[in-house]
């Protein structure tokens, strides 16, 4: 079954066009990656996709609910969850409350007014993102505040965050941007983990590495169209993919 | 169509007052980034440097004639400023009449050094701080800096008038015929309509024409790709900082007979230049003039009579209602740019 | 207890005996003393520390929670107010009904601006709120006279109608009273040096304002306290999380708001009258200077900033050159010249200079205020207690 369907997707910024007309269909439970060179409109796409951006023409369709015209909190409450290139936390925050506070945001929807309740002594939300932080690996760091941890561990805890709504859709830009080969491969162990869950996974992605060790089916977008789309084995030999990341540049 | 104009006439005063200040706080915050809530205080001070020059020049010393006598019956004190006995009666006369333009040359170093100890001293500390930070600290300076004047010019409103040769007013309406006597404008705020006219252009110039303003228009739209260029903007921002302050200054002294400078004229106009800046579009340069202008005018009309019978109140107010309908249907204001100012 | 932990019950039972106990601990000084001046416990004074906390506390729930700096919100004190002279002028001299109704009005104007202003944030809310309030301030002066009485301000007069209870007593208005106890009955009593003041309107402030800080600190500790603290960290991650912080934020603005309307409600119960002036920008940034020079975000911050403000307004005010003279008196002429002149400017009307300095000199070096201060010091004496530990525990071996 399609969880996400893009159909007919056009964006212009003034006279550049960053998209033009996008099909883009999701199955359920599987991971697909997005690629592309520089500018090739991946980020503008996946802004799209979660009411960032309004596209000019085009649907965007969750199941049966059309996100085009959602507000971001709205797509977020239907089950469409976003890491983001740089990490967005709440850097305030300890690492526990940074959960806490999607948990919450699943449980009690998009406004509470429990002014008078202890979220201290919320024990399903407390424990629920205690066992997220042990399953990302930062459960001894807790009570720290989160602005203090490394790009990292940042990333680490947005993708808890996310997971513990439990989306059905996980949007994932660039998640291993600026990291180191090992924290790469945590990464990778800690999405094929998650993967298990039954979470569909759309990944922006510029390292091959990640994309040919998750995806099931790859995307190519360059110049804001498709070039090709297919298993990562099909996409590695493909001629028009070469031509778009070498740019035909005379090497 | 004669009242319509009376009332644009009434509003160029005080609109360019707002578009003076306007412009000063817009340099600060376009090229600093810093919101200065201290500005009104210069404003202030500008005016008061012009109470200063009129109390130095008519400086006295008193002799006593001995062939008149005062109601008593004892020998006449004569009061005589210093600059009447050293340039002779006339010309020294002339010189205390003429303070007020006189003290634009009087406040240009003062407020420059005003302007960059404050700079230095204060603000450059806080470039890295919360805006909320930046709004706390100047608002505190602007306290201090009302209060010290207050202590050595006292809380009442001090008169300081135009040169006798502005102080009449002139018949607008004969000019470009209309009948007589329905067009009055005092002479003064012609002067200090053109006066606003001459600054402003004189600023726009600097930052269109000279090298040292391309430098500076381009930290303003990117701060950091101008820094690794090896230009050292910091040192220029701080000489934008004390131009800023000039322009507020001789803002200030020229108001000064259209107002009596008191202590606190500085707040009454800060809070109005900025719901000014805010309504231009926060770091929009024209953006502050043209609002300042269009709130100056706005507020005259509203003060019509028919108006107020109409709408009764709205003159108190209209500045504030603008200033909420442009803010809800133009987010960054008239001619604002995206990103300013907003977290 | 109370639904509270442990840490939070003993501040708050702190917070009570402080106040229930203020008339004795405010008045350190025997009243013939020179030092009487000092003393803080009477009662006019004692109920401003409350009244002006209770606008603190709510003024931080807005600002220490979400970072959404208000610049209008003594317009809703000055609501609340006109809102309190009312209820007596209309319906009874008792208190409650007056407080009531300051908090509803209040509430509801606060939910007006609120819902406008918050459609934009940062500097472009403060404004909208400054300009609110400055409208509010200008219309209360002019077209709003009938209701404000204009620069006279709003008093209670001998005709009005009050439905429940009398239009006059012997000839003279009826005193506010809570269903029967006047506000301005004080009980004194002298031991030895001292006279201590308990006042009947100074408790009803105390038990309002220790009911105020309670749902505060339940405010501060409940999943919606996180959410605004959420929403100051990073506005665009709550979005994106499912949150629709709007009525988080505009929540947090209507309760700060009813917080300000009943501080004004209770000014009302204690002293019939509201003017305009309530409602000026300066009154606003009072509140702000309160919360910052207190600690903003912290629980207690607010009120030790309010009553720090109000207590050094009094004193400082009072204190004159011969004041000065008197305590100089001890050193030699020339010198104490120099003292009073150097002192001068930061006293008595110059208070407003010391003001402004002292909070400069907060945000430079201390942006948490008062109770950033006080953990520093904790902080201070307890790594000195650690580095004394070893340096006592070396010389051993060598007895």
């Amino acid at each position: 079954m399609e969880i996400l369907k893009v159909e007919g997707v056009n964006k212009s910024f003034g006279g550049l066009k960053a998209l033009n007309n996008v099909n883009f269909s999701v199955e359920e439970g599987t991971v697909q990656a997005i690629i592309g060179p520089n500018g090739a409109g991946k980020s503008t796409f996946l802004n799209c996709m979660i009411g960032r951006l309004a596209p000019d023409t085009g649907t965007v369709m969750f199941g049966d609910i059309s996100l085009t015209g959602l507000k971001p909190h709205e797509i977020n409450q239907v089950g469409v969850s976003r890491v983001f290139q740089t990490p967005e936390i709440f850097g305030d925050l300890t690492l526990l409350e940074n959960i806490m506070i999607p948990a919450l945001a699943k449980r009690d929807g998009e406004f509470a007014l429990h002014a008078f309740a202890r979220v201290d002594q919320d024990a399903e939300i407390r424990d629920k993102a205690t066992h997220m932080l042990e399953d990302v690996g930062l459960a001894e760091k807790k009570d720290t505040i989160a602005g203090s941890l490394s790009r990292g561990d940042k990333r680490r805890l947005e993708l808890a965050m996310c997971l513990s709504q439990d989306p059905k859709l996980l949007l994932l830009d660039e998640p291993t941007a600026g990291m180191s080969r090992a924290d790469t491969n945590n990464t990778i162990d800690l999405l094929k983990r998650i993967g298990d869950r039954g979470i569909t996974k759309v990944v922006i992605e510029h390292d091959m590495h990640v994309v040919f060790s998750l995806a099931e089916k790859v995307t190519v977008l360059a110049q804001g169209t498709i070039i090709a789309e297919g298993k990562p084995e099909d996409i590695k030999g493909d001629p028009r993919v070469q031509e778009a990341y070498l740019g035909g540049a005379h090497l | 169509m004669d009242a319509i104009l009376l009332q644009i006439l009434n509003g160029l005063d005080k609109g360019s007052a707002y578009a003076l200040i306007a412009l000063g706080l817009t340099l600060i915050f376009g090229t600093l980034g810093v919101v200065n809530f201290a500005h009104g205080a210069l404003f202030m001070i500008g005016a008061f440097c012009a109470v200063t020059l009129s109390r130095i020049l008519t400086l006295s010393f008193t002799t006593i004639d001995p062939e008149r006598t005062d109601f008593l019956g004892n020998p006449l004190k004569v009061e005589t400023p210093y600059v009447e006995s050293w340039f002779g009666p006339e010309i020294g006369t002339a010189i205390i009449d003429w303070s007020v333009p006189l003290a634009i040359l009087f406040s240009i170093p003062i407020m420059a050094m005003v302007g960059l100890v404050m700079e230095r001293g204060l603000i450059k500390y806080f470039y890295k701080r919360p805006h909320a930070d930046q709004i706390l600290v100047t608002f505190g300076l602007a306290i201090v800096l009302q209060e010290i004047i207050k202590y050595f010019f006292g809380a009442n409103p001090i008169p300081t008038p135009a040169p006798p040769a502005f102080s009449g007013s002139f018949d607008f309406g004969a000019l470009i015929g209309f009948d007589p006597n329905l067009i009055i404008y005092p002479y003064w705020r012609i002067v200090y309509f053109l006066f606003a006219g001459v600054i402003i252009g004189a600023v726009f110039a600097f930052l269109q024409f000279t090298t040292f303003g391309m430098v500076v228009r381009a930290g303003m739209a990117d701060r950091q790709t101008v820094g690794l260029l090896g230009i050292d903007i910091d040192k220029r921002f701080t000489v934008m900082f004390a131009i800023a302050a000039i322009v507020a200054g001789l803002a200030g002294v020229m108001y000064a007979p259209i107002n009596s400078p008191n202590y606190h004229m500085g707040m009454d106009f800060l809070v109005l230049s900025f719901v000014v800046v805010v309504v231009g579009g926060m770091g929009s340069l024209p953006g502050a003039v043209l609002a300042g202008f269009l709130l100056g005018i706005l507020e005259s009309f509203a003060s019509m009579a028919q108006v107020v019978a109409l709408l009764p109140g709205i003159n108190q107010i209209i500045i504030y209602l603008v200033a909420i309908i442009i803010l809800l249907t133009r987010p960054r204001g008239l001619m604002g740019r995206k990103g300013v100012m907003e977290n | 207890m109370f639904g509270l932990d442990k840490k939070d019950t003993s501040l708050f039972f702190l917070v009570v005996v402080l106040v229930a106990l203020a008339p004795f601990l405010l008045n350190p000084f025997p009243e013939n003393s020179e030092l009487a001046q000092f003393n803080a416990g009477y009662p006019d004074l004692m109920q401003r520390f409350l009244i002006f906390g209770i606008f603190a506390i709510g003024f931080n729930i807005l600002f220490g929670l979400t970072g959404y700096l208000s610049f209008g919100h003594a317009a809703f004190l000055g609501v609340g107010s006109y809102a309190g002279v009312w209820m007596m002028k209309l319906l009874t001299m008792n208190v409650i009904p007056a407080i009531f109704m300051s908090v509803v009005f209040a509430g509801l104007f606060s939910l007006l601006v609120g819902y406008i202003s918050l459609r934009r944030s940062g500097i472009y809310f403060s404004i909208l709120t400054l300009a609110f309030a400055q409208m509010s301030f200008s219309l209360a002066y002019s077209v709003l006279t009938p209701i404000t009485a204009g620069e006279t301000g709003l008093q209670l007069a001998l005709d009005d109608p009050r439905i429940i209870g009398v239009s006059a007593v012997d000839g003279s208005i009826p005193a506010a009273n809570l269903f029967g106890l006047p506000m301005r009955e004080s009980f004194e009593l002298a031991m030895g040096g001292w006279l201590f003041t308990f006042n009947a309107g100074y408790y009803l402030c105390a038990v309002v304002m220790l009911a105020a800080f309670y749902v505060a600190i339940r405010i501060f500790r409940s999943p919606f306290g996180m959410m605004l603290r959420a929403v100051k960290s990073n506005q665009q991650r709550m979005n994106f999380t499912g949150v629709n912080s709007k009525p988080y934020t505009l929540a947090a603005f209507v309760i700060s708001g009813m917080y300000a309307g009943l501080a004004g409600g209770l000014m009302v119960a204690m002293d019939p009258l509201a003017g305009a002036e309530r409602m000026q920008w300066t009154a606003s940034g009072e509140v702000v200077l309160m919360t910052i020079l207190g600690g903003a975000g912290t629980l207690i911050g607010p009120v030790l900033g309010a009553g720090f403000i109000k207590y050094f307004e009094n004193i400082f005010s009072k204190i004159n050159d011969n004041v000065l003279y008197e305590w100089f008196s001890a050193l030699p002429d020339g010198l104490a010249d120099v003292l009073v002149f150097v002192i001068h400017p930061f006293i008595g009307k110059g208070w407003h200079l010391t003001l402004g300095i002292m909070f400069m000199l907060i945000v430079i070096f201390l942006p948490g205020g008062i109770m950033e201060g006080i953990e520093r010091l904790g902080r201070l004496f307890s790594r000195k207690k650690k580095s004394e530990t070893p340096s006592r525990a070396a010389p051993a071996p060598a007895e």
